[in-house]
């Protein structure tokens, strides 16, 4: 038990470390391919709820399906 | 007992959950916002026509998204849904009953609001049928990270639905039948930049549920040997709590050509027993003012514990399904896809318009759901199948989607 909280606390004191050293190894000016409309994740939200809800109704699985949101950061 | 132990310890979980849920959005509120801030989507409409063709059932309608920012920092999102559905499918003809018509409405109302680097949402969803009705309420939150490299998305979505029954002989509710089903989903996911030309996610999505969770029409079937089908049909009866799990990865790389391909993948697993695999691969070609897109998607899974095509008798364990949803079987989907770029330059105070048209041909393949149709032709029919012999089923769909999106 104890051991675990101290790999825990190791572990989130490397991360927390991380947060302020991290360079964005792909620079804002590099992202131009990403910015691209066709790099969408979810180019069009009305289409894919769509045929999202067409595979939910008749498949076993569901969830985790989509794109995360968010995105690339490019704007 | 045991059942009272597990809706015990999931109420436990969820408890749990909800307060590290809290606890993780209140750290997210309180980061500094970052001096650059993040942006929120364009302003858009979309208005698309959906039409699913297959199995017996056709459903089409229309749905219509808008979305609309209000001082860069807020927007809101509105979106009319409609299936009109007319179904004779196998499951309607096995049970005896005739083709029937229904209608399903759906509402979604949503805001956003945006903080620096963090942005909020929240969602409300109300969907209704003449014996369904479903509201949902989706609360998110979304972080970039790491200049802009990493996005961590979390949600939270709490349901309740009321199921109705609608009597088949005469088509009018049943007024002794209403039962609630609550349903809670939490999602993590993360959008991750790797190189100039490679966006990669990851999400994860627990799912549980716990009320009525048959389809109140649907029967499982047993043997009967006094009967000319050697079946019988007899009530669904399904476990009151399902839990699911679900994690996906998915890429997007940048051609040298400016062309992009996708893959994805989907684990997911449930306590029913239910295990599935998803692959999609995918490719998006634009050229002058059209955008051409194709795609493949295959899907598998096993069935659930309580899943038989024929029991042996009646009763026979205590929980009984026979919905096809639940057999084990693979979809296999191709998809390709047009869109056209109407305004290049704009006009007025639209800054882009698209005409899509978007066709998928599904097919489904189940390895231990017969097509009991076989089973109810006159036994001097020569294709009648006594029940357990008859060919397995499968079906083939066809999906058409058109839509015009303009932004402005």
């Amino acid at each position: 038990m104890r051991r675990s909280k101290l790999f825990s606390l190791a572990l989130a004191a490397l991360v927390l470390a991380g947060c302020g050293n991290i360079e964005p190894w792909v620079k804002p000016y590099e992202r131009q391919a990403l910015a691209d409309p066709i790099m969408s994740f979810d180019a069009n939200p009305v289409s894919s709820a769509y045929i999202d809800h067409v595979f939910d109704a008749r498949e076993g699985a569901r969830g985790a399906n989509g794109a995360a949101g968010g995105g690339c950061g490019c704007n | 007992m045991k059942k009272a132990r597990k809706t015990a310890w999931g109420v436990e979980m969820r408890a749990r959950a909800s307060a590290g849920w809290l606890g993780l959005v209140l750290v997210l509120f309180f980061l500094p916002a970052a001096s650059i801030a993040g942006v929120l989507a364009d302003d858009r409409a979309d208005m698309l026509f959906h039409r699913y063709e297959g199995g017996g059932v056709t459903i089409q309608g229309p749905s219509l998204l808008v979305r609309k920012k209000i001082a860069e920092k807020y927007a809101l999102t509105a979106n009319y849904y409609q299936d009109m559905v007319t179904s004779a499918s196998i499951d309607v003809e096995v049970s005896g009953a005739s083709e029937y018509k229904e209608e399903r409405t759906q509402w979604s109302l949503g805001a956003e609001y945006l903080r620096g680097k963090t942005t909020y949402s929240v969602n409300y969803t109300d969907s209704k049928e003449n014996d369904y009705q479903a509201a949902t309420t989706t609360f998110g939150i979304s972080q970039d990270l790491f200049g802009d490299l990493t996005t961590i998305t979390m949600g939270f979505s709490r349901g309740n639905d009321i199921v109705r029954r609608r009597d088949p002989s005469t088509n009018q509710i049943d007024p002794t039948f209403k039962e609630p089903t609550d349903r809670w989903s939490y999602r993590v996911g993360v959008s991750q930049i790797l190189t100039k030309s490679l966006i990669t996610t990851l999400q994860l999505e627990v799912i549980t549920d716990e009320g009525f969770l048959n389809n109140p029409y649907r029967s499982y079937r047993y043997v009967n040997p006094t009967d000319d089908r050697l079946f019988a049909l007899a009530r669904e009866i399904y476990p009151r709590t399902r839990t699911s799990n679900a994690v996906a990865v998915n890429a997007r790389y940048f051609l040298p050509y400016r062309a992009a391909i996708h893959g994805g993948y989907r684990f997911f697993t449930d306590t029913w027993g239910i295990g599935a695999n998803t692959f999609e691969l995918g490719y998006t070609h634009p050229w002058r003012e059209w955008t051409f897109d194709v795609g493949y998607r295959y899907y598998s899974q096993s069935n659930a514990d309580f899943y038989a095509d024929l029991f042996d008798r009646p009763n026979q364990q205590n929980f009984l399904a026979r919905d096809k949803e639940l057999s084990t079987f693979k979809s296999q989907a191709l998809s390709i896809g047009a869109t056209y770029d109407f305004l290049p330059n704009g006009w007025r105070f639209l800054k882009k318009g698209t005409l899509n048209l978007f066709y998928d041909r599904i097919q489904f393949d189940y390895d231990d759901f017969r097509d009991a149709r076989f089973a109810q032709l006159p036994t001097t029919d020569p294709n009648f199948h006594p029940a357990g012999t008859e060919p397995l089923y499968s079906f083939g769909a066809n999906v058409i989607q058109m839509f015009v999106s303009v932004w402005f």
